[in-house]
């Protein structure tokens, strides 16, 4: 596997590349939407074999620190496979999706270079045992969903995606400041010689916590930094929108914020509690902004908000109960917060994908233009249903479990008053939900939905490959959680075999 | 409390905050992507102390000079390589506001931001 390890760093960059030169050689026939979903199936078995192996170190260059250098290192442990599958396996359902829906856009093969190139920053993001080389792949994967958020060139993709990029650069920039410190407090950059040479809290430490905080809190989407969001999601062409807030927000903002915050700085009573006020706040505010949202997609990316919200309260919980020794409970909240992660990827991903369907067959994404869509596309709206009855937490489908399971942590923890915001916030999640089960599915069709047909087949596979990871992951949750979820949660609580693991090369 | 020796840095943190101010509180786009340069010199400036020592050397090894001598009074030189790839970053945010900054203005016929305002979010 280590061999294996930099391709998956490095096909997606040269697929980036490489198909829009096909393409500009073969006079623009679109090949490059044949061979995308290949690119993507290769990225795909490549993660699942990095899921039987053990850890593994990738020095590039072969600058290891027995030569005596300062070498970039790629980490793969338990927790950066469990994100590569969630990435990965997004990625190759939204790039199925995209063949048939990208037709409709001019410059088809700049779109696969950029989301090759986003799936690149997002690979290496969660790969790297540096920290500075997760700030650059940071920047990566945020350019290409910057120009992705502009890709309709239409005045308010252009807007929300400049909107966008002022604050993610910001964010960025407070990230390189908090890295700028802890290399003048450690003399590191590898994130295990960094914990290991922390010297005890200090200012410094708290103020790089601080800047970690705002930049990956911006990333992330949290409620005070969250302006952005419900702009550049829904402006950015469907199965966009589903990377974005299906993988991009985790891998940028939940992601980092865990090994940041859980592997390098180590976890403070003060930092349990504003990862717990932060998710509080997401939760209740992003889902009392969805609830009185019309357009469809706008909707959905205020839920993204609100969902983030369980698994930074959940971060919260778990990092609260490491420092007051309850490790049960902590790894709890940790699957909790992981399982609901990678269901919300699912979900919402389908969701989003659903939304554009409809768009697509129908012209607009209003409510209330909508209507009666389960009689004229019936696959687009079971899938639509499902997903629905995941993010709104209706057993027995995977939303359901990951919400109980928080919902115990965090009572288990002693919140009692937590524990059932988090219940209250559900059942706002399944009011706005039957809100668009009613205006989008049910009653007559309305004048749009009159002459809509059902999408072609490669996007309905999409939707129902993602529906089929909404039905059936709560249900054999038992069966994966041993090897993926345990394995990614006990890298954080314990967090010791890692930075064992990476010491003795870093 | 207050040493000499902090001086640089704290520079460093008010042109931060300047840039920072500028992209918060400025309305017009041009203004708004200096503001964002502004940062990134604050950024690249705070790497830079941190590398600093007084007195020291370029890190360029000399042929005669001893591994010890050099290393006891040369700059940290991986300060200058991150610095380098953060001002490549940088180039490409700059490029790409540009580049949609160009665009808004044939939209709207305006880089006034009170007027470019068709999302509430």
């Amino acid at each position: 596997m280590e061999k294996l390890l930099p391709l998956l760093v490095a096909i997606p960059l040269f697929a980036a590349f490489l198909l829009p030169l096909i393409d500009k050689i073969r006079n623009g026939s679109g090949i490059s939407r044949f061979l995308a979903p290949f690119v993507s199936l290769v990225l795909l078995i490549l993660v699942f074999r990095s899921l039987a192996s053990s850890e593994v170190t990738y020095w590039v260059g072969g600058w290891t620190p027995e030569s005596g250098a300062l070498g970039i290192s790629l980490v793969l442990d338990k927790m950066s496979s469990f994100m590569l599958l969630v990435i990965n396996v997004t990625a190759f359902a939204v790039i199925l999706y995209s063949h048939n829906y990208m037709r409709r856009y001019t410059s088809e093969s700049i779109y696969y270079c950029l989301f090759f190139l986003m799936v690149t920053g997002m690979n290496g993001l969660v790969l790297a045992g540096d920290i500075f080389n997760l700030y650059v792949f940071l920047e990566i994967a945020a350019m290409a969903s910057y120009a992705l958020v502009a890709f309709g060139c239409d005045t308010e993709e252009l807007e929300a995606s400049f909107k966008y990029l002022v604050l993610g650069t910001v964010g960025s920039s407070f990230i390189i400041m908090g890295i700028a410190i802890l290399y003048n407090q450690t003399g590191h950059l590898n994130m295990a010689q960094i914990s290991l040479n922390l010297p005890a809290q200090n200012m410094a430490i708290l103020m790089a916590g601080a800047f970690f905080m705002l930049g990956f809190g911006l990333k992330a989407a949290m409620v005070p930094f969250h302006a952005w969001l419900p702009d550049a999601h829904p402006s950015a062409p469907a199965p966009i929108s589903a990377m974005l807030s299906g993988v991009l927000i985790k891998a940028l903002g939940v992601y980092t914020l865990l090994r940041v915050f859980f592997t390098v700085l180590g976890m403070s009573f003060e930092f349990a509690h504003i990862f717990m006020v932060l998710g509080a706040l997401s939760m209740v505010i992003g889902v009392c902004l969805a609830v009185v949202q019309w357009d469809f997609k706008r909707l959905l990316a205020y839920h993204s908000i609100s969902q983030m919200g369980y698994v930074v309260l959940a971060m919260g919980v778990a990092g609260e109960m490491m420092i007051s020794q309850k490790l049960s409970i902590a790894s709890l909240a940790l699957l909790g917060a992981l399982f609901h992660l990678m269901n919300h990827a699912a979900f919402k991903s389908l969701l989003f994908l659903c939304s554009g369907a409809a768009e697509y067959a129908t012209g607009t994404r209003l409510l209330k233009q909508l209507g009666g869509l389960k009689h004229r596309m019936p696959v687009t709206s079971g899938c639509l249903r499902i997903a629905a009855f995941s993010i709104s937490g209706i057993p027995p489908f995977n939303g359901f479990w990951s919400k109980l399971i928080i919902v115990i942590a965090v009572f288990q923890a002693g919140h009692y008053g937590l524990g059932a915001l988090t219940v209250l916030v559900s059942f706002m999640t399944l009011l706005s939900f039957i809100k668009v089960q009613r205006y989008v599915l049910d009653g007559d069709p309305s004048p749009c939905v009159e002459k809509a047909r059902e999408v072609p087949f490669a996007m309905g596979l999409a939707m129902v490959l993602l529906a089929l990871i909404c039905v059936f992951a709560g249900l054999l949750l038992p069966y994966f959680k041993p090897f993926l979820l345990d394995q990614a949660g006990s890298v954080l609580v314990q967090n010791v075999p890692q930075v064992i693991h990476l010491a003795a090369g870093g | 409390m207050f040493n000499h020796s902090f001086l640089p840095y704290i520079m460093a943190f008010v042109i931060f905050a300047m840039g920072l101010y500028t992209v918060v509180c400025k309305k017009n786009i041009i203004k708004i992507i200096v503001g964002l340069i502004i940062i990134d010199y604050g950024v690249n400036l705070f790497l830079i102390l941190i590398g600093y020592r007084t007195g020291g050397i370029a890190p360029i090894r000399a042929a005669e000079m001893n591994a010890e001598k050099f290393i006891n009074s040369s700059v940290d030189p991986v300060p200058q390589a991150l610095i380098e790839t953060s001002i490549v970053i940088g180039l490409g945010v700059v490029a790409l506001t540009a580049a949609l900054a160009v665009r808004l203005h044939e939209k709207y016929g305006t880089f006034d931001t009170t007027k470019i305002r068709k999302l509430k979010g």
